[in-house]
């Protein structure tokens, strides 16, 4: 089937996910959708599948303008999507998952269901057990099921979104193998990911997507250089880092193992001098937020040890952490940053040292508040309810909470979302911070920030953590590269190993 | 200027929801062949027809402004307290078993008394920090597990009324022997009305709104309440915050079922929370969590249980119909909520 997106946007919020794709995806081919973490690809799947309603722009199939309102009516057209996290029922058995989406009939005949379900899945040397429960399936083998599943209800389009994430490289081999197979039957086949290489061994033809704008298309054999570029766009000139890192070792991983459903970060080694940046480079799901969250306390390591100042806070929990002045600054901002329906006053005075007296001194908070405000140019006053402020002003205010002696500030996405100056903003008080012997741990999905702020990079891949690279000797394209799966031989692989000194 | 504008729709929504629900009572009473204007007057003149329903209707609003000003603090952690019932029944255990304890020691009644209420407030507290830490360390919801402590609570006060404490020769659902008078809290000439349940009530509603309004305390539970992650990010120890504010509404609720029982039956009875405890969540959904309402709002809410009483007598209607009143004040109100912010969009 040939589809055709003519003109498609969507908005979230000030977010332009999707603007003006026209894009034509011929049928009978493995078709590939690129582009790093938010550049829209999911989003214009969705909008393929029903998931979501483009605010304007239309869509054709075979050259028919159709209608997609639900992820029914895309199942009606043969359009089947196979989401990054599973869309299925684990405490159910396969074969009830199997059948649940179905249409037809009213009474199962699970004899007959159990027949089909058998035949379709020896075309592609699958061997799932139509009785075993799902929760006991690997993630792989759950995206094998749901591929069944679509097929099975008649999908002639399938699209499969980041299908490579957090399954084994057997079952990624089948994967494939499945697909090509599935491509040859005449079925177009959607393939989202970041994953050059993936990208690169399956897809016929691919397009790249970057900041919601369609940049390109490019057929099969690809260069991988212009595959980057396309990505990450043109590289600009980078200002040199100026560095303020200083001898003392402020912050200590230790051969830490972490596991986070479907990812596992296995021994890291790392050491974190005071007044330091450093850059967590990888697309999202990476493993980069996995560490981040680890280095907090939010999340227990399963092995290793995690070093502040000296004292080992392994498995201790974030209050912990806190009072040894480590601060965690998460990228949802309204979720985990700060408390809706709190005021900016309010805000500073549940994280006041100032605790002793029973009664809150309001006048005392208020004046704090707006010397704050004026501090950090909030747009704001001291009443406002933070719900209320827009984004850079919030995360400024996220930032002026935090208290001015910590030892570590692990930032998530820390200019998302913000403009030029909000952004250059944010960090002109954070390399305030750092002369001043505060070291950063951050994660960017830019890669221009990573490069230009960071005083040494970590690159994440499926789990996978890079030794610390020189920011000034590390490229643009030699980084996008890394972070799409492609250099990572034995030099690149952390495995240093440092004596503890406690 | 918009700020007032918004304000005064907001009334017109409460209002509405107000008009609302005095409408459906009024569509019930007509289907039913009653008259409805005989019937408010009724409720009416039930509940300030003369000083002794109107000493009545404030030995209800005791144990409602009580319970009330407990769940406000659960709500306030963003905590559904639906156990304070059973909560309310221990406090009027504890109070009780204090009491027998004493009786024949030579104790001043004076002090037993003191001490009765102190323990019923103990007794509360462990019922709801019970249900707080099913929540906090065992991942019950404490919806349920407040449902499942109110079933225990309740087999617990049925048993110990035909068990251990039950009345010499034959045991009764009318309750436990009655104290003698030297154990009763001294009420106001020969009404059920006590200056000094008054008085811990108002002292109680103060100290809510202190808490509430002024406290770092009060603070940090709203920062647990509106947003659990955040506030356990910005360093406020949740799960803490989160027991003490059940083990506050438990001292409030106890406080309340003690009183019922020094104050009010002088003896344990089986209905002995009487419902107070779900008729204060509504109250406190109603006042929509501002303490300064409780006071005013409990009082109407108990005027219409008392003046109710005179719709069976008079009407041979059933007096829950006061019941249906509040339910669909609470709804209608609410409602009219979710229908402003339909209107006039979020905020």
């Amino acid at each position: 089937m040939k589809i055709g997106f003519n003109q498609i946007n969507k908005h979230f919020g000030d977010v332009h996910a999707n603007a003006d794709i026209t894009l034509e995806i011929q049928g009978g081919m493995i078709y590939g959708i690129l582009g790093e973490n938010g550049a829209g690809k999911s989003t214009l799947m969705k909008v393929l599948s029903g998931f979501i309603k483009p605010d304007s722009g239309e869509i054709f199939l075979d050259g028919e303008g159709v209608a997609i309102e639900t992820p029914a009516d895309a199942i009606k057209f043969g359009i089947g999507m196979l989401h990054q996290d599973p869309l299925d029922f684990p405490p159910m058995r396969n074969i009830d998952n199997f059948v649940v989406g179905q249409g037809r009939g009213f009474l199962l005949s699970y004899k007959e269901v159990i027949k089909e379900f058998q035949a379709l899945q020896r075309q592609f040397g699958f061997t799932l057990d139509p009785d075993a429960y799902v929760d006991t399936l690997t993630v792989g083998e759950r995206q094998q099921l749901e591929i069944l599943r679509l097929l099975w209800l008649g999908a002639r389009v399938l699209i499969l979104d980041e299908p490579t994430t957090g399954i084994s490289i057997q079952q990624k081999e089948k994967l494939f193998t499945a697909l090509e197979v599935l491509a040859e039957q005449g079925k177009t086949i959607i393939f989202v990911s970041h994953k050059l290489e993936d990208v690169e061994a399956l897809c016929d033809k691919v397009a790249i997507l970057r900041r919601g704008h369609l940049v390109g298309e490019v057929e099969s054999p690809y260069d991988t250089d212009q595959l980057v570029e396309m990505m990450f766009g043109k590289q600009i000139s980078i200002t040199e880092p100026t560095s303020i890192a200083q001898e003392k070792v402020v912050f200590q991983l230790q051969e830490l193992y972490v596991e986070h459903y479907p990812l596992t970060i296995e021994n890291v080694n790392f050491r974190l001098h005071a007044g330091e940046v450093i850059g967590l480079a990888g697309m999202e799901g990476s493993g980069q937020d996995v560490l981040l969250r680890a280095c907090a306390g939010l999340l227990r390591p399963v092995s290793g040890r995690v070093i502040v100042n000296g004292k080992d806070l392994t498995g201790k929990r974030y209050l912990e952490f806190m009072k040894n002045g480590v601060a965690f600054l998460p990228a949802s901002r309204l979720e985990e940053g700060l408390v809706p329906g709190l005021t900016l006053a309010e805000h500073f005075t549940v994280v006041t040292d100032r605790q002793k007296q029973l009664f809150i001194d309001k006048a005392y908070f208020r004046t704090i508040t707006q010397e704050m405000i004026d501090d950090y140019h909030i747009i704001g006053r001291p009443s406002t309810p933070v719900e209320s402020l827009s984004g850079g002003n919030q995360q400024r205010a996220a930032l002026s909470l935090l208290k001015d002696s910590l030892s570590v500030i692990l930032l998530e996405h820390p200019t998302r979302g913000l403009d030029i100056e909000s952004a250059i903003y944010m960090w002109d008080k954070l390399k305030e911070r750092c002369k001043r012997g505060t070291s950063i741990f951050f994660i960017s999905a830019d890669l221009d920030e990573v490069l230009r702020y960071s005083d040494r990079i970590l690159v994440f891949f499926s789990g996978r953590v890079s030794k610390p690279l020189d920011s000034g000797s590390t490229s643009l394209e030699q980084l996008g590269q890394l972070i799409g799966g492609k250099g990572w031989d034995e030099e690149i692989v952390n495995e240093e190993f440092y004596e503890a000194d406690t | 200027m918009k700020q007032t504008h918004k304000r005064g729709l907001s009334i017109l929504f409460q209002l509405g929801g107000l008009i609302l629900a005095f409408g459906f009572v009024t569509m019930i009473l007509l289907l039913v062949d009653a008259d409805p204007r005989q019937a408010f007057s009724l409720i009416w003149e039930g509940a300030i027809g003369n000083t002794t329903r109107i000493s009545s209707v404030f030995v209800v609003w005791v144990p409602l402004v009580l319970a009330t000003c407990g769940v406000l603090v659960t709500f306030t952690a963003g905590l559904w307290n639906i156990g304070i019932e059973g909560q309310i029944t221990l406090g009027a255990i504890f109070t009780t078993g204090v009491i027998r304890l004493f009786l024949d020691l030579p104790v001043p009644p004076a002090i037993v008394i003191a001490l009765s209420i102190l323990a019923g407030m103990i007794g509360g507290a462990i019922w709801a920090g019970l249900a707080g830490v099913l929540k906090i360390y065992g991942g019950v919801n404490e919806i349920f597990g407040g449902l499942g402590l109110n079933f225990i609570a309740t087999a617990l006060n049925i048993g110990l009324i035909f068990g251990a404490w039950s009345r010499p020769g034959i045991a009764s659902m009318s309750g436990t022997e009655p104290f003698p008078q030297d154990y009763w809290l001294p009420t106001f000439q020969s009404f059920r009305f006590s200056w000094y349940s008054i008085g811990l009530t108002i002292i109680g509603l103060v100290v809510i709104y202190l808490l509430l309004q002024g406290t770092h305390f009060g603070l940090r539970l709203k920062a647990v309440g509106k947003g659990m992650k955040s506030a356990y990010r910005l360093g406020i120890q949740t799960h803490e915050h989160m027991l003490l504010s059940f083990l506050v509404c438990g001292l409030f609720a106890g406080l309340a079922g003690s009183l019922q029982v020094v104050a009010v039956y002088r003896r344990l009875i089986p209905a002995i929370s009487s419902g107070y405890g779900f008729m204060g969540l509504m109250i406190a959904m109603l006042i929509n969590y501002q303490a300064i309402w409780v006071a005013p709002i409990a009082l109407f809410f108990a005027a219409l249980n008392i003046g109710g009483i005179q719709l069976p007598i008079v009407m041979k209607l059933d007096s829950s119909l006061t019941g249906v009143l509040q339910g669909s004040l609470v709804l209608f109100i609410l409602l009219m909520q979710g229908v402003k912010q339909r209107v006039l969009g979020k905020g």
